[in-house]
């Protein structure tokens, strides 16, 4: 792995991906003017002034280099981008490598891994580029042999002359092809023709992450960098008053302590910072520092005093209304056939095995960073105008995640650790202890979810959904707190709005001083418990299978595949008596995936999983092993969330503060996972994320078809129902 | 601070360090050995796991002052070559997804079939429940050891 250093001129791209001699280099860019994506050789786009997106570029060795303008945390973009480079430009995947690239919002566009995007943002571009290549490859080989370029094919790294079966390979023909101009068209394979995309192709990453080798944020160092951790306010918003470091400073190794700001949202959080030239003496100074703090004018919360609010907003009918069709209202009070329920989620934390940490150098009016990074982009402009510094100014290095699940997407760590490093004037590595990661947020906000509905002929006649919680979008200052929650239906089936008649979402907002945000799957990871868990409620209600009461509502052929997918991989027809089933499906990122878990009581009468079955429609898809793990990884998480962990708050503050009561699923509590992938030609939706939303209203479904005992609180006790 | 002779993968430092500062941050630190990793600090998760004489540790837990003398074996020298059965089935099983856990899991897998060469579902759950894998690859990691097991034996 090697990052660049920026501005990334063409020189120093070639020097950085060992590339020798003259070089092939193809980039695109969106000319102003149209929409649709142009390639250009890198040279050209140099001599225009033009910044590309991205780029690959083949020497006269042979070898390919790209540039990977997402972040790597374990979701696979290091494996599939490569193959689908490799697939158009027909070359073997080991000619292909990858370099990180720097966080450059001008050259990359959003370069946030976010919302299950690197793939389902990229791919036809990067085949587009491929083929690009691919074909002046071609053309230059038919110039060189004087024949017709349509007598002429590429496969694995050569140009093949198909009468004479002449050869010549990509590192004989860069020369000549790079004088050649870019194609205006390409043809692009035929999903059916694939020999490197859609094959489970072993990740790139995976040997240096048997052997230690690995670079994570936690591991870089720089020469002379000292390291800092920080005593944060517990309740998040109240201010340093004063500290007495006099105990701080006796310990050997600590050279600085001072107040330091954290921006969360656009407010400033405050900490006091412990330099040292460890991180066992920055930790051990930390332990005999003392800070109070200003806590005053803002309410400390807890947990119950959260939920109490949230219903009380539910119950007062404060609604800001977010998509509706016929009358929910009037369908639904002359209805005979009624459900009511309310659901709960907790908040949570992201706690991705590698601890929040970030590097920070300021000096001579530059500033570089390293760390676990999800967003590059965004920490540029954030730091950029922040240190008020020009753009290109600020370097943002990428190492590999130890995780990332949305938290490695907020710029405050980063931020916190610039602040520090320009307060001492030398590179600093801010580590965040376990407790820091488990305790500071920002988390995934807690939810009540206020769902009503009818049934007649067998059918759903109304629905309603209520949701109570914080809004992610409106923690700045200033925010119009008056807008409804788009994401309100995130996580719902589209063609349920077709085939409901009378239907109603909206939210009723929650104000606290408590940072929440994105965490694996966003709002569908809670909206998905509530939707599924009541659809299955009416099913109920309107005496149906629920897998055939689903079938009824989802019109359109490509859920109606899916369901069936999931009635055949699981023996949903042929299940047994003594055994719960529970199916659930979801929709978000653009994915749609069903689920179905199975249940029976152990000898001691207890509930437990034996099997989760998930059928993932993605789309078009790169590579399905990474899919399968993503989608394993997807349903852990989610057994996490609904039966071992959440976070509390008393008096402002989180209770759980590491794993001992922060309880995390492991080996023992995680069932066999059997995922199936839909092979289609829709367009290509998110991986890392779809799999989560429909694991836990399958599993509450299946425990209600097991015992009758329906489960609306999350997190539950399985050894306990 | 104290000099301590620690002796990581057969070679020996000597280092300079608090006598309570646990060896993880000896090993991270000041050895500059970067592929253990630090978890939660109170040996809740096993991703900090070395082998100390022979058997699975919590780095984080053993002051450098305990660990000083003995044979400690880390992630990076199991193998020169990702050779090591269990490094190789682990990529066969393509387990890592995020991979900062994995030098834990896999060092106490190591000595899990030290112990027992051809475990049961059972026995994997009993090694391996002290260590936390936030991208859920738990079902792989059980896979990869039962074929570690058949390329050990």
């Amino acid at each position: 792995m090697e990052t660049v250093k920026q501005p990334l001129s063409r020189r120093d791209f070639l020097k950085l991906g060992g590339l020798t001699g003259a070089a092939l280099s193809l980039g695109f860019y969106f000319p102003a003017s149209g929409k649709e994506m142009e390639v250009l050789k890198t040279e050209t786009a140099e001599n225009l002034g033009i910044d590309l997106n991205a780029w690959i570029s083949i020497d006269t060795s042979g070898k390919v280099t790209i540039t990977n303008h997402r972040a790597e945390m374990g979701q696979g973009s290091f494996q599939s981008v490569p193959q689908i480079i490799a697939e158009e430009l027909e070359v073997n995947l080991d000619q292909v490598s990858i370099i990180f690239a720097q966080g450059n919002q001008a050259k990359y566009g959003s370069q946030i891994t976010g919302g299950s995007s690197t793939i389902r943002g990229s791919y036809k571009r990067l085949l587009h580029l491929s083929a690009s290549a691919r074909e002046m490859l071609i053309e230059a080989a038919a110039k060189q042999w004087s024949v017709a370029k349509s007598e002429c094919f590429a496969e694995n790294g050569f140009v093949v002359h198909k009468p004479s079966g002449k050869k010549l390979s990509y590192g004989n023909l860069v020369a000549e092809a790079s004088k050649l101009t870019p194609p205006k068209e390409v043809k692009l394979k035929d999903p059916k023709d694939y020999t490197i995309i859609r094959k489970p192709l072993p990740r790139q990453d995976t040997p240096s992450k048997v052997n230690g080798k690995a670079i994570f944020g936690l591991d870089k160092k720089l020469p002379g960098m000292l390291y800092a951790v920080v005593e944060r306010n517990p309740r998040f918003v109240g201010k340093v008053k004063s500290f007495d470091d006099s105990e701080t400073k006796k310990i050997a190794g600590v050279k600085h302590v001072f107040k330091v700001n954290r921006e969360v949202f656009d407010n400033m959080f405050e900490g006091v910072a412990v330099v040292a030239d460890t991180l066992w003496a920055a930790m051990q100074g930390r332990k005999v520092l003392k800070v109070e703090w200003d806590d005053s004018g803002f309410e400390h919360h807890s947990t119950d005093q959260l939920y109490a609010k949230m219903k009380d907003h539910l119950q007062k009918g404060d609604l800001i209304s977010y998509k509706t069709m016929g009358n929910f209202s009037a369908a639904f009070a002359k209805a005979e056939k009624k459900v009511e329920a309310l659901y709960e989620t907790p908040y949570e934390s992201h706690s991705c095995m590698e601890p929040l940490n970030c590097i920070a150098d300021v000096k001579d009016g530059e500033c570089t960073i390293w760390g676990p990074i999800q967003g590059p982009d965004w920490i540029q402009g954030d730091i950029a105008k922040a240190l008020n510094l020009p753009m290109e100014k600020v370097t943002v290095n990428m190492t590999f995640l130890g995780g990332g699940f949305g938290r490695k997407a907020f710029t405050d760590y980063p931020y916190e650790a610039v602040m520090i490093s320009k307060q001492i004037k030398a590179p600093v590595q801010v580590v965040w202890t376990r407790e820091d990661d488990t305790t500071m947020g920002p988390f995934r906000p807690g939810m009540v979810y206020q769902c009503k509905g009818a049934v007649a002929d067998g059918r759903i006649a109304a629905f309603e959904t209520r949701i109570a919680g914080q809004n992610m979008d409106t923690q700045n200052p200033g925010a119009d707190k008056s807008v409804y929650n788009g994401s309100d239906t995130e996580g719902f089936l589209e063609p349920y709005f077709n085939s409901i008649p009378h239907y109603s979402f909206g939210d009723t907002p929650l104000e606290s001083p408590i940072p929440v945000m994105w965490w694996r799957s966003v709002y569908a990871s809670t909206n998905g418990f509530a939707f599924e868990s009541f659809i299955d409620e009416l099913a109920l209600a309107a005496a149906k299978d629920p897998l055939d009461f689903r079938r009824q509502h989802l019109g359109n052929p490509r859920y109606q595949d899916l369901i069936t997918k999931l009635e055949e991989v699981s023996g949903w027809k042929s299940r047994g008596k003594n055994s719960g089933y529970g199916v659930a499906i979801t929709e978000c990122f653009s994915s749609i995936v069903g689920e179905v878990v199975k249940v029976s009581k152990n000898s001691e009468g207890k509930v437990k999983i034996d099997k989760v079955w998930a059928v993932m429609d993605c789309g078009w898809y790169v590579n399905p092993d990474i899919i399968r793990a993503q989608v394993e990884g997807s349903i852990v998480m989610a057994l996490g969330a609904a039966t071992k962990h959440a976070t509390h708050f008393a008096d402002g503050k989180a209770v759980e503060k590491n794993f001992n009561e922060y309880k995390m699923p492991r080996i023992g509590d995680t069932p066999e996972i059997e995922v199936h992938i839909v092979d289609n030609d829709e367009k290509a939706g998110g991986v890392g994320e779809p799999g989560l939303p429909p694991f836990t209203p399958a599993l509450t479904n299946a425990i209600f078809d097991l015992t009758g005992k329906r489960i609306r609180v999350l997190p539950f006790n399985l050894e306990e129902v | 601070m104290a000099a301590f002779t620690l002796k990581i993968n057969n070679t020996t430092h000597t280092v300079e360090a608090d006598p309570t500062m646990p060896l993880l941050w000896a090993i991270r630190d000041i050895v500059g050995l970067t592929g253990t990793k630090y978890g939660c600090g109170i040996a809740q998760c096993g991703a900090c796991t070395v082998h100390m004489n022979g058997a699975p540790v919590r780095s984080c837990s053993i002051p450098v002052k305990v660990a000083a003398g003995k044979e400690i074996t880390t992630i990076e020298g199991l193998s020169e070559d990702n050779s090591h059965p269990v490094q190789l089935a682990w990529i066969k099983e393509q387990v890592p997804q995020c991979g900062y856990c994995q030098s834990g899991q896999i060092m106490a897998a190591v000595a899990l079939l030290k112990r027992i060469p051809h475990p049961t579902d059972k026995d994997i759950d009993a090694a391996m429940n002290g260590h936390i894998c936030r991208c859920g690859t738990y079902q792989r990691i059980r896979q990869a050891i039962k074929t570690a097991a058949q390329l050990t034996h």
